[in-house]
């Protein structure tokens, strides 16, 4: 007697995509010379054909958000732009259904999680910075503080749609024009937020969006009219923009890579813990920079947690990203699935157990089944370097001092978990991890009311919150005010 | 004495097993189940689980004004849920106070339900609030009259108190009573011990002392069983199996009126304890609403469109 979940797909009905599309610069859409296709990676079906943004769409579309800055947005009260902000916030909600059936089909991830997180946190970011547009000068900044001009932003493929609304919401917030370039497997959320813009009739050329490869994003931070950049990514471009920009006035926010800690106390709740871990490195196929890739038990609950996390694994439901019950689906890229399996293959030359259950993967597409790695050790390779997918390495410790001295001997220092029932344990704890975000007895969890970013090699500033409308903001000096 | 092999009965021993299980956190626990929620059932895994759900309801009337009339009845609709559809399965067991067991019992035999077990709610039902000699002759004469389950609640004061003893000694004596006549349920109230890891104590104990269900609510008190009450009920029983090797059910009452909400049960089910406790035999549902919803879910899915209620008989 077994329950099978009968296929429970989601209509792809609801989106039409174009065959082709060009750049959203000055309020239209403007053709592209060269174009590459975008594919689904569930099925390597191409959805679309994607303009390959240049230097002179670079130089258009930041002549366009100059011009919108100059003449109409830094013009508006903040009353005034938070009304924009409110009624793109109510479009996305609206249009939610469209936006999460195009992003799962784009990237490859669960319309579950694009249903039930990104989107709506999405229409959440919006709306939290709608509701600040006209309180910047009681944010806690100082008298009065300046949008810089003209943010360049440059987003990554893991969170389409979320990562422009944790670029675009902040930079119309506080009166900055913007120049976003998607990502160049996952460009097809943006182009339909360009359609947003329109239809909530945001001044041309507040959001311009170029389409393109990393040669684009190079053309948006070496551009002499941009005044912040705003990056997500990996560290290594992340090191190639500051090198940049060292030289140039420009600012920059810089949210790159992650290897982070989850640690399990032994008096942590064990059967939400087991859910924590799950969340930590299996949720979006593990595409997450702040993702629990390292496990780091205590060793006296050990193999309780590892035998319970096995059993919850093997009911993880791997496959057809637009089915309502999947819970892990496809890699993002062959190129990302190239790297997590090389990755993979060095844990097991340098000695590491691995496990995954049993998976159906299809042929299609790019699929890699939920594993993890045992008697994984700070000198392994896979303890150190950032997979960027559903792999996660487990390490153990004896003494909560030691719990602490592993989660931080790591370049990086995003994010980590703590699981223990106890309260003062919790707090010592969170005070001696270096990392930017730190959970306690969850995991993942996002709200745009808090601030997000890195330590050490996981980037500069931080992104939502208050301390996000700094980095869009001159504050004392800066403004010129005596 | 020894239980398992894992407590031998006294005060001492109990505490410090119940001490050494994990907590259980609220916001994980709450999360886990609301997304379990999410999973959408369609076509033939809708129509099994449909089915299945019907073969896993307690059909219960616990009202002050049940006559051997209305119980009768009930019967009836517990043997043939659908008068025009011999198809459909009979339920798991009619769920009548302790006085109407032999009238259920007596017309369940005269109608062809002889394999329908009749369940007595027992102990002083619903709160408990009785001398233990009360409970036990309770308990006598409900297996006398022909009960093949037993319904128990527990002193839910005493579990409150921290007298886990008080509450263990009263599980097995009526375990004893029990013995291999009747299958004991035990049933927590759910609602009134609140916290999650009063539930997964309470299971423990309940499991510890002989029960071979254990059972959210007495669908008196409100909030019953909700779904992550459930989730840490089955949690309890997945990890009780790999202790000792014993599958014991779990039955959730109070509160699930809807196909939907029925669903979602076994999709908790299938998804923490595992598909082996997808039977009557390991999982119940206790409920008087929810079967006619199930039958007009059954009957939309073979005709395509909704019947009236009328199409379907109200007991």
């Amino acid at each position: 007697m077994t329950f099978e979940y009968a296929p429970a797909p989601e209509s792809r009905a609801i989106v039409s995509i174009k065959p082709k599309y060009g750049h959203f610069i000055n309020g239209s859409f403007v053709a592209g010379k060269k174009h590459f296709p975008t594919i689904n990676p569930a099925t390597e079906e191409i959805l679309s054909h994607i303009a390959l943004g240049g230097v002179s769409d670079v130089d258009k579309a930041v002549a366009a958000a100059q011009k919108a800055y100059t003449k109409t947005w830094s013009k508006l009260s903040g009353k005034e732009r938070g009304k924009y902000l409110y009624r793109i916030a109510r479009i996305l909600q609206e249009r939610a259904r469209e936006f999460a059936v195009l992003e799962t089909l784009d990237n490859g991830k669960p319309i579950r999680e694009t249903r039930d997180i990104d989107i709506p946190l999405v229409a959440a970011h919006f709306f939290y910075h709608a509701g600040w547009a006209d309180k910047l000068d009681y944010a806690g900044l100082g008298h009065s503080p300046q949008p810089y001009g003209v943010a360049g932003q440059i987003i990554p493929w893991n969170f389409p749609l979320l990562m422009l609304a944790w670029k675009v919401a902040p930079a119309l917030a506080t009166g900055n024009t913007v120049v976003l370039k998607p990502a160049e497997t996952t460009s097809l959320t943006a182009l339909l937020f360009a359609e947003v813009c329109q239809q909530a009739e945001l001044p041309d050329g507040v959001v311009n969006i170029v389409t393109g490869d990393g040669s684009t994003g190079a053309a948006i931070v070496n551009h002499p009219g941009i005044h912040k950049i705003a990056f997500t990514g990996s560290t290594d471009v992340g090191k190639k923009i500051a090198r940049a920009i060292a030289s140039t006035d420009k600012k920059a926010t810089l949210e790159l890579g992650g290897k982070g800690a989850n640690i399990v106390f032994d008096d942590a709740p064990v059967d939400e813990a087991v859910e924590g871990i799950v969340n930590g490195i299996f949720f979006n196929q593990g595409h997450v920079c702040c993702a629990g890739s390292r496990l780091i038990l205590q060793e006296s609950i050990a193999d309780e947690v590892i035998e319970k996390l096995k059993v919850r694994m093997s009911k993880i439901r791997v496959g057809d990203p637009l089915d309502k019950n999947t819970d892990l689906g496809a890699i993002n890229s062959k190129e990302q699935l190239v790297k997590i399996k090389e990755l993979s293959a060095i844990g097991d030359a340098e000695g590491a157990q691995r496990w995954s259950p049993k998976c159906n993967l299809s042929d299609k597409g790019f699929w890699f089944a939920p594993t993890i790695f045992t008697g994984v050790t700070q000198a392994h390779r896979i303890a150190q370097e950032e997979i960027f997918g559903p792999v996660l390495s487990v390490l153990t410790f004896r003494t909560p001092q030691e719990a602490i001295d592993k989660a931080n001997n790591t370049p990086f220092g995003l994010s980590a978990g703590i699981w223990s029932e106890k309260g003062s344990r919790i707090f010592w704890a969170s005070q001696h991890l270096k990392a930017g975000v730190i959970w306690a007895n969850t995991f993942n969890k996002f709200d745009p009311a808090s601030p997000f970013g890195g330590y050490k090699e996981s980037g500069w500033g931080r992104e939502g919150g208050k301390h996000g409308l700094a980095a869009y903001l001159k504050t004392g000096k800066e403004t010129g005010a005596k | 004495m020894s239980f398992y092999g894992l407590v031998d009965g006294s005060e001492k021993s109990l505490v410090q097993f119940l001490d050494q299980l994990s907590g259980v956190d609220q916001v994980g626990a709450e999360s886990r189940a609301a997304m379990l929620a999410t999973r959408s059932i369609k076509t033939t895994s809708k129509k099994w689980a449909i089915e299945t759900a019907i073969s896993m309801v307690d059909l219960t009337t616990l009202e002050g004004a049940d006559t051997p009339g209305k119980v009768r009845a009930l019967c009836s609709k517990a043997v043939r849920p659908d008068p025009t559809d011999p198809t459909v399965p009979s339920v798991g067991a009619i769920c009548v106070y302790n006085d109407m067991v032999e009238i259920a019992r007596t017309h369940l035999d005269s109608i062809g339900g002889k394999h329908v077990p009749v369940a007595a709610v027992s102990t002083a039902f619903p709160s408990g609030r009785a001398s233990m000699e009360v409970k036990i002759q309770d308990t006598q004469d409900a297996i006398s009259a022909g009960a093949a389950e037993i319904d128990m609640v527990i002193d839910r004061g005493a579990f409150l108190a921290g007298k886990y003893g008080l509450v263990f000694d009263e599980i097995v004596k009526i375990r004893d009573v029990c013995g291999e006549k009747a299958h004991l349920k035990v049933i927590f109230e759910t609602g009134e011990l609140v916290t999650y890891d009063n539930v997964r104590k309470a299971s423990y104990l309940a499991m510890l002392a002989g029960a071979d269900f254990i059972k959210t609510s007495t669908g008196k008190v409100a909030p019953a069983a909700t779904p992550p009450v459930v989730l840490v009920m089955l949690e309890a029983v997945r990890d009780f199996y790999t202790l000792t090797q014993r599958r014991i059910g779990v039955k959730p009452a109070g509160g699930i009126r809807t196909t939907k909400d029925a669903i979602k049960q076994l999709v908790l089910v299938n998804e923490t304890a595992g598909p082996e406790w997808l039977t009557p035999q390991l999982f119940r549902i206790g409920a008087s609403a929810l079967l006619n919803d199930l039958l007009m879910q059954r009957m939309k899915m073979s005709d395509g469109y909704y019947a009236s209620p009328n199409y379907v008989t109200i007991d």
